[in-house]
């Protein structure tokens, strides 16, 4: 019994055309990324092309930006094609990707998130929450975005934004952006 | 041409493990209708690590600052130490069983007090749960490495790679039975499927991932490259001890060139079980594994019955 | 006559040093620190000519027989019968003696104005020239005086601290079950006696044909529990877990690693010695023994979290080891097979002396971190590198050699243990096989588990942060306690890399014993130091190892901190605590970390689990203020075992005392009934 549903399900996975979206080069020149704060060294971004390990830490967010980004690991989008993986702790983590308009309970924990991971790091807002607040702006229970807690360096807009401009973002962000920028310390 | 044997020897396992656990990963994600990473993929991720900072927590003691080295410099040592590619290297004197079995346990003793340091709650729990599969793996381990011991002759690992098993063909039954006890053993002591899922971010289900989440920049490059090792053994073991065809026997660029293919072509075949059985198993509960681990002991104490 | 004279006189120098430091620490009593000086000095220099003369005993490899005087009972003869095996073991009790009283000498500090300092040096000398005794006596009743003084005066060690309760539980318990020892081996020398008409050990070996083979069986039996009380083998074991702890710790050292090991010299004296030639199923016996401690001992250690007990239930365990080796040497004998048995007896003397040597340091060890914490629960102790860094290197290297991992000294005796019994399963017949499975199984599944429980035991006390305030007030422990951990740990790393040299030299002693003399060697030490056993069928080297291992270790250092990882620092943060602040309550705990283990061998361990919930308002229990969470192990030999046979003897007393009725008219008509029953015998 057993086997049989065994050898249906490997015949089945055989025969299912693979649907995996393909991203061009020139749609990455679509993408509008919005960097703030201070930029990244070329050599970080050098060192992070080949392998980006992302740590996604929920500010009091409202799960919409989760789904979006819980979507790229399917096999649909498949962010893992690009070296791009999530993980478990912040101590393995090279990018933090904040979601959420950072609840007042949440400020400590995020800040301290933050200090446990090693540098070189960035940081990524992810959503109109945790830019500025978004929906939730002026709360009494919020503080208004990432960037009052801990500094941003990119941010990416959308309530929540797809995966594919998430995608599209990241790889924007991993590539050499800006060639005039002075190179500051991160 | 020794020298270059022996240099071989002792790089074959770092270098190829990564490349070992990239096909595992790009086999998984094939199956699961996805492209996946590229199987060169680990070498990155542990480039990257070795480059970075890190950040050590104010309550570890030297153990945890060593305790990388020291689990990779073990695996190294037994890397070097077992039958890969040909049977001739023959080590002077730590190419026994007994040597390997507990040579492995040094590197699991300092990862689980590694663990411990921390004071974190999940790595009490996960050096726990790693000590209670390990003792109870390594009883399934030695018999059956015992088995083969016991139809070659002799426990020195080299010399049984060297002993054709097709000549003792009534021992053919016995050597099945014990290589199913050792794929047990393989599984448990790896952290693959049904023990220990090696993706997971949950850490109540964690083993092994559970006790390195305090690690960071080149101490988690040096965990995790120890733990690729520690597969590629286990791999290299049950392709050269239980079914030793094509192995060198002799100096000669032939002879090595077919072993290492012949290494090579094995490896590959494990890669394919292991990504077949993770995608279409589930992890098992933590207190059925006792069950599966007496399964390959009793299995290997059969098997050894059946020798003569 | 010169030659002769000159180790007789040394052996009784040796003795008279510590009569000397008896007697003196005991007239200096009344002055702590001049009975301190005074005892130690002379157990140092006591255990200096001790191992000095073992030495030479054993290079010179003949066998010493005297008697000292002429005594005035009949049978009692103060004869001595010391060859290569006694002075073997004279070593091993000379160099734990030696760097136990270096301990002592800073740890007795502790119960100045307390207690009766010389009272205790008193006894401690007096132990220690029991032990001496006992491993060179050769007649059967100068033997058992021996073994009473050993026996008594460590009962006075285990009480000497009688302001707690349960040290003197624990002291009355051990003298009864060791009296109870003593009672079977009494009733086995008489037998002895009974056939061979003399108690003269020499004399009983001579005429060892004239005893039948079904009294040689009892007398097996009988020894067996007689000196299994004094090892503690699996079930005459139930005083050693209290007895070991209550003890002062170097007095523990002492107890555990070298006096339950004269309970196997006189098996192997009686077994391979002087028994000679035996049947096969005693060796098949003492495997099945062996398994069942070593297993056993090691499940019940991993339900302990008090850090002594836990030590003493490991004692266990390892007399399990020695055991299986001895077991393989009497198995292999009666199949006619005398290397393979001379194998079995070198790896039992090997895991004797290792096991001497890591016990020790381990409850040294374990007695510097109580004396800082007043303690012996491992639930409060916690981050304890920190404050004593050297005795917790010591302790780990002691939970490495116990754990037999390469390269320090438990690993090759095991390794040689696990030869003999690998032999065992290729060699000896159909039936035979089974038996050395099961020991070989149960020998691998207790090299994990114990594993399992050093990390526990180590990890549990000196890692992490404090679980208790108390912990911030530890201090490294004083010179002399560090020195005695210090040689001890090195020696375990040497015995380990000098393994080859040292395996050789017991072969040597095992052939001493007479029925080994002209036996070919099983193992062959190659001039690389590698053990060989038995044509290459398995060969190690511990010396290539070591150095494999650190070479590789510093290669790998070089590598990393000078060509890779120069550029990138390191910072010092926190735990990732998830964001919320971590207490001491998050550390797991010793009960916690073992609890999977008993759950899963809970058929065997019958663990009970006990909560205790305390409620912020006890009317309506909803909030909890507290819950304590206590697991427990059922002490299944009391209560299946000795609780039954205590009231199975009260009952048959209390039949019995019924003939003693007090009517004068039925003691009349007893001696009526004897006289006619003595009437009709004569005719």
């Amino acid at each position: 019994m057993i086997p049989i549903i065994m050898i249906k399900l490997f015949l089945k996975i055989f025969k299912t055309p693979s649907n995996i979206i393909p991203i061009h080069i020139t749609d990455r020149g679509q993408a509008e990324v919005i960097a703030i704060g201070e930029k990244i060294q070329n050599k970080v971004k050098r060192l992070f092309k080949g392998s980006l390990a992302i740590r996604q830490v929920d500010a009091g967010s409202d799960n919409a930006c989760e789904q979006e980004l819980v979507a790229l690991s399917n096999s649909f989008y498949d962010i893992e094609r690009f070296g791009i993986h999530f993980v478990a702790s912040p101590k393995h983590a090279d990018m933090l990707m904040v979601t959420g308009p950072v609840t007042r309970s949440m400020a400590e924990a995020l800040k301290r998130a933050y200090d446990v991971t090693p540098d070189p790091k960035i940081v990524v807002a992810v959503g109109d929450d945790a830019m500025d607040g978004g929906i939730f702006k002026g709360s009494y229970a919020v503080l208004d975005g990432v960037d009052n807690i801990i500094p941003v360096h990119y941010q990416i807009p959308g309530d929540p934004p797809t995966p594919k401009t998430i995608l599209l973002h990241l790889l924007k962000i991993l590539e050499t952006l800006d060639h005039t920028s002075p190179k500051q310390h991160v | 041409m020794t020298i270059f044997v022996w240099i071989l020897q002792l790089v074959l396992v770092p270098v190829t493990s990564p490349l070992c656990i990239g096909i595992i990963k790009k086999i998984k994600a094939k199956l699961q209708n996805r492209q996946g990473a590229s199987i060169f993929q680990p070498y990155r991720d542990i480039w990257k690590l070795l480059h970075k900072d890190e950040v050590v927590s104010s309550d570890a003691s030297w153990v945890f600052r060593y305790a990388p080295f020291i689990v990779f410099v073990v695996t190294i040592v037994v890397g070097a130490s077992i039958p890969l590619f040909a049977s001739f290297v023959n080590n002077t004197g730590v190419g026994d069983i007994l040597v390997i079995v507990y040579a492995l346990s040094i590197g699991t003793f300092f990862l689980a007090l590694a663990g411990l340091d921390v004071g974190g709650g999940f790595g009490g729990f996960g050096s726990s749960r790693e000590m209670t599969v390990s003792a109870l793996a390594e009883g399934g381990f030695l018999f059956s490495l015992l088995t083969v011991a016991l139809i070659a002759g002799t426990t020195n690992v080299f010399s049984i790679s060297s002993s054709s098993m097709l000549v003792h063909g009534q021992s053919l039954l016995s050597i099945t039975l014990a290589f199913v006890g050792f794929v047990i053993v393989l599984l448990a002591e790896a952290g693959r499927f049904p023990f220990d899922n090696p993706a997971t971010h949950l850490e109540l289900t964690m083993i092994h991932e559970a006790m390195i989440l305090e690690y960071s920049g080149k101490r988690l490059a040096l965990i995790e490259w120890a733990s690729f090792n520690k597969l590629f053994i286990f791999f290299a073991l049950g392709s050269n001890l239980f079914f030793s065809f094509g192995i060198a026997q002799g100096i000669g660029i032939n002879a090595i060139a077919m072993g290492i293919s012949a290494l090579f072509i094995k490896v590959f075949i494990f890669c394919l079980i292991i990504a077949i059985l993770e995608s279409s198993t589930a992890k098992f509960r933590f207190f059925r594994l006792p069950d599966l681990l007496m399964t390959s002991f009793i299995l290997n104490v059969v098997a050894i019955s059946l020798i003569r | 006559m010169f030659n002769t004279l000159i180790p007789q006189v040394s052996f009784v120098v040796l003795l008279s040093f510590f009569g000397v430091g008896a007697i003196g620490a005991l007239l200096f009593r009344k002055n702590d620190v001049i009975s301190n000086g005074w005892s130690s000095f002379f157990a140092i220099i006591g255990s200096l000519w001790g191992l000095f003369f073992s030495i030479v005993t054993i290079i010179a490899g003949h066998n010493l027989s005297f008697v000292v005087g002429k005594s005035s009972f009949p049978r009692l003869a103060l004869s001595f019968h010391i060859d290569t095996l006694a002075g073997f073991f004279i070593f091993v009790i000379s160099l734990i003696s030696l760097f136990c009283s270096i301990y002592g000498i800073g740890y007795i500090k502790h119960f100045y104005k307390k207690y009766d300092i010389g009272v205790f040096c008193f006894f401690y000398h007096l132990f220690i020239a029991g032990m001496l005794l006992v491993v060179s006596a050769s007649n059967g009743i100068f033997f058992l005086i021996a073994w009473e003084i050993m026996s008594v005066a460590s009962y006075f060690l285990v009480v000497y601290d009688r302001n707690e309760e349960e040290n003197v539980k624990a002291g009355f318990l051990y003298l009864i079950m060791t009296h109870v020892g003593t009672a079977f081996i009494i009733l086995a020398l008489l037998l002895a006696y009974k056939f061979t008409g003399s108690f003269d050990f020499e004399t009983i070996k001579l005429g060892a044909g004239l005893i039948p083979l079904s009294v040689k069986n009892i007398i097996f039996v009988f020894a067996m529990i007689g000196f299994g009380t004094k090892a503690g083998i699996i079930p005459f074991h139930i005083w050693l877990p209290s007895a070991h702890p209550a003890a002062p710790s170097h007095v523990s050292a002492l107890m555990s690693g070298v006096m339950i090991k004269t309970g196997i010299y006189m098996m192997i004296r009686i077994f391979l010695d002087i028994l000679q030639p035996i049947p096969v199923w005693w060796g098949l016996a003492l495997l099945i023994v062996g398994s069942i401690s070593s297993l056993l001992g090691v499940l019940y250690a991993l339900t302990e979290h008090d850090i002594k007990r836990l030590l003493a239930y490991h004692s266990i365990e390892n007399i399990g080891i020695i055991l299986l080796g001895v077991g393989s040497a009497l198995t292999f004998l009666s199949l006619g097979m005398p290397q393979f048995a001379l194998l079995g007896l070198v790896a039992a003397l090997f895991h004797t002396l290792n096991h001497a040597i890591f016990k020790s340091l381990l409850f040294l060890s374990a007695g510097s971190v109580i004396n800082q914490m007043h303690t012996r629960n491992m639930e409060e102790y916690g981050g304890l590198i920190r404050y004593m860094p050297q005795t917790a290197m010591f302790f780990l290297i002691g939970s490495m050699a116990i754990s037999a991992l390469p390269p320090f000294n438990g690993f090759f005796s095991e390794w040689l243990t696990f030869q003999s019994l690998f032999q065992g399963v290729a060699l000896s017949g159909f039936y035979g096989t089974w038996f050395f499975i099961v020991a070989a199984g149960s020998l691998a599944f207790t090299g994990g588990l114990a594993l399992a429980c050093f990390v526990k035991a180590f990890g549990v006390s000196f890692l992490a942060r404090p679980r208790s305030a108390e912990v911030a007030h530890a201090k490294e422990s004083s010179f002399s306690l560090r020195l005695g951990m210090w040689a001890l740990a090195t020696l375990s790393l040497l015995f380990g890399i000098f393994s080859g040299r040292i395996t050789l030299i017991l072969q040597e002693i095992g052939r001493g014993l007479t029925i080994f003399k002209n036996v070919p060697s099983f193992i062959v030490v190659s001039s690389r130091q590698s053990i060989a056993v038995g044509n290459d069928f398995s060969f190690v080297s511990a010396p290539i190892f070591f150095s494999f291992l650190i070479v590789t270790f510093l290669l790998v250092m070089f590598v990393m901190h000078f060509l890779i990882n120069r550029n990138q620092k390191v910072k010092v943060g926190a735990t990732w605590d998830c964001g919320t602040d971590l207490t001491p309550r998050m550390e797991i705990t010793a009960t916690g970390f073992s609890r999977s283990i008993i759950l899963i061998f809970k058929g065997v361990l019958r663990p009970s689990i006990q909560h205790e919930t305390e409620y912020h308002d006890s009317e309506s229990r909803y909030l909890s203020r507290s819950r304590t969470v206590v697991l427990g192990v059922q002490d299944v030999y009391q209560a299946h075992f000795y609780q039954p046979l205590r009231k199975a003897i009260r009952t048959l007393s209390l039949r019995v005392k019924d003939i003693q009725s007090g009517n004068i008219n039925l003691y009349i008509s007893y001696i009526f009934i004897a006289l006619i029953i003595a009437l009709f015998s004569v005719l």
